[in-house]
């Protein structure tokens, strides 16, 4: 900084410190909450520091079909969180990989027609057609199934559009290079495209797990049986448990469990994420 | 533009197939629909339906029920933008200040990212549960009564301030790369000129984060209109007596709770056409940043 004076580094410091408190507190009474039995989250003030229940409560909840839970193992939900989060990643990946590759390496009749049909989807976030898109998924016979949960999020204009941007830094004469040496589009694509766009793809790849791990409205509406049941979608039959008393040392284990995934992701891949998030965003 | 292309008549067909296909039956198909039924009033079995123009439209315009979803909407929309912005602008230019500890504060700040919005509500509605939610214990020790189960305005303040918990790493990450991109030199010639750190920010940092403030402006109200649903739907359903009964909530329930196709259908259409609107903004911002 420009000047050096203690007494601001201070309050800076304390400022930062302030910030991560905030952040950090919920969760920390989130974790702290689910290594307690239901004793003493019975009457305020409730415990700041960990109990001995921890063990037991997790392994209930990853194992156990708990009434209270909905009666599905928190285990069996996550894989199904996981599975959705990795079908929609790969798939959004892959198929706006090749339709970026086709706008920008290719001349052909409505281009421009069908890159602006791409585009315009970002306008129109799932939230606001729900009722007829949930229509088509009936006529379709998608309910219920893992395909059902994955295929309609997997169109990406975000993607296409970041992989566009991409190819038109990548310089002309790499395609004349390829072309001379008698390299057909599907070759040039493979071998020197797929590796060049590698990083773009790792950093979206964070991005785009984090987006499907986080899916709430579409699971919710999609799945009616318990064994496709997400975990963040899921954790809301334990919040609005209705007449019971809410199970808040299960529900907390529960949350822990669903946010542990994505957060170390994050936390793991730093990096990327960060380049991911403001290139894509853009 | 790219000069030199490979030529086929048939690849690039394929290779935009499934992009395309995806797009028309998930995006383009429900969206005509949506506009389609929003013209019709259905029966509840959907076996007979009737012409009716606007009257759907009609209909919620009249509906003192709907014009305060608007209300709380714009309310939660404004709040959730205010308190996660300027949280993070805070956060941000204070670890622009500590070079070497940056990206230690860097990496407890950007984890909320991570969490699903339903999962910040229902962490933060244990907080603030009347009976035994630290926060709200804490508060009554202050003497301040927390209910959120009777009183809309402490609902639609909790689902705010978890709504805005969840954002201020999104926003802090976009203000640190815009501070970083300020040339020092400028700053320095301010200094010179005895400009104090606070002078320093108001006419210097801040104009030139502008274009960053505006980008955030926008991706947050969307965020806040139209991300929340799981947050809401998680926790308070809307309630208490529609408190925190916000738009995208409303067209699940009208549709699927209520079974009013009509009603919801013309919600989805004035909801896409305030999303289209938000990203014209957006547009012609970025059409000017480029220009610039």
């Amino acid at each position: 900084m420009v000047e050096n004076r203690p007494v601001s580094t201070f309050l800076t410091h304390a400022v930062l410190i302030a910030g991560v408190v905030f952040l950090c507190f919920p969760v920390w009474m989130a974790l702290v909450a689910s290594t307690h039995g239901p004793e003493a989250l019975s009457k305020a003030p409730i415990p700041l520091w960990f109990g001995d229940q921890g063990f037991q409560n997790y392994r209930d909840l990853l194992t156990g079909g708990l009434p209270e839970a909905g009666g599905v193992p928190v285990g069996l939900m996550m894989l199904n969180s996981l599975i959705m989060a990795l079908g929609i990643t790969i798939g959004k990946i892959a198929i706006s990989l090749i339709a970026a590759y086709a706008i920008v390496y290719f001349r052909f009749p409505f281009r421009m027609g069908f890159f602006w049909m791409i585009f315009i989807t970002l306008m129109l976030p799932v939230e606001v057609r729900i009722l007829p898109t949930f229509d088509v998924i009936t006529r379709l016979d998608m309910l219920n199934s893992y395909h059902g949960l994955i295929v309609p999020l997997i169109a990406s204009a975000t993607a296409t559009f970041l992989f566009r941007q991409f190819f038109l830094t990548i310089p002309d004469e790499l395609v004349e290079a390829a072309r001379i040496d008698g390299a057909g589009p599907m070759k040039f694509f493979r071998d020197i495209l797929l590796p060049l766009s590698r990083t773009n793809i790792a950093a979206l790849f964070i991005i785009l797990f984090i987006y499907g791990w986080n899916q709430y409205l579409w699971p919710l509406i999609v799945t009616t049986e318990e064994r496709l049941y997400t975990v963040v979608m899921g954790i809301q039959r334990m919040a609005n448990s209705g007449e019971q008393l809410p199970v808040w040392h299960y529900i907390m284990g529960t949350a822990i469990l669903a946010l542990i995934p994505p957060v170390l992701v994050v936390l793991a891949m730093q990096k990327l994420f960060v380049k991911g998030l403001v290139e894509s965003e853009k | 533009m790219k000069r030199v292309v490979f030529r086929s008549k048939w690849l690039p067909y394929v290779l935009l197939a499934p992009q395309i296909a995806i797009t028309l039956i998930f995006f383009f198909w429900p969206a005509l629909r949506a506009i389609e039924s929003s013209f019709f009033i259905e029966d509840a079995f959907g076996f007979a339906r009737e012409f009716v123009a606007f009257e759907n439209y009609a209909r919620l315009f009249n509906d003192a029920g709907y014009l305060k979803s608007f209300r709380t909407t714009l309310v939660f929309g404004l709040g959730v933008t205010a308190l996660a912005m300027s949280i993070a602008l805070v956060l941000a230019v204070a670890a622009n200040r500590v070079l070497q500890a940056a990206l230690t504060y860097r990496t407890f700040i950007i984890w909320p990212y991570a969490v699903a919005p339903a999962l910040a509500g229902v962490i933060w509605f244990f907080l603030m549960n009347p009976t035994l939610g630290i926060v709200a214990y804490w508060l009554d020790l202050a003497g301040y009564e927390w209910n959120h189960y009777q009183n809309g305005d402490q609902a639609l303040l909790m689902v705010t301030i978890a709504a805005a918990w969840k954002q201020i790493s999104y926003n802090f990450l976009f203000f640190l790369a815009g501070l970083q991109s300020i040339p020092k030199s400028m700053l320095e010639a301010a200094a010179i000129d005895r400009a104090g750190p606070w002078r320093r920010f108001w006419t210097i940092t801040f104009p030139l984060l502008s274009p960053t403030t505006f980008f955030l402006l926008v991706i947050n109200l969307v965020y806040a209109f139209f991300d929340t649903f799981s947050l809401i739907h998680a926790t308070t359903q809307g309630g208490p007596a529609d408190a925190t009964s916000i738009l995208v909530l409303r067209v699940y329930q009208t549709g699927f709770v209520g079974q009013d196709y009509g009603s919801s259908a013309a919600q989805s259409v004035i909801l896409m056409g305030l999303v289209i609107a938000l990203t014209v903004v957006q547009f012609r911002y970025v059409e000017r940043r480029v220009n610039y």
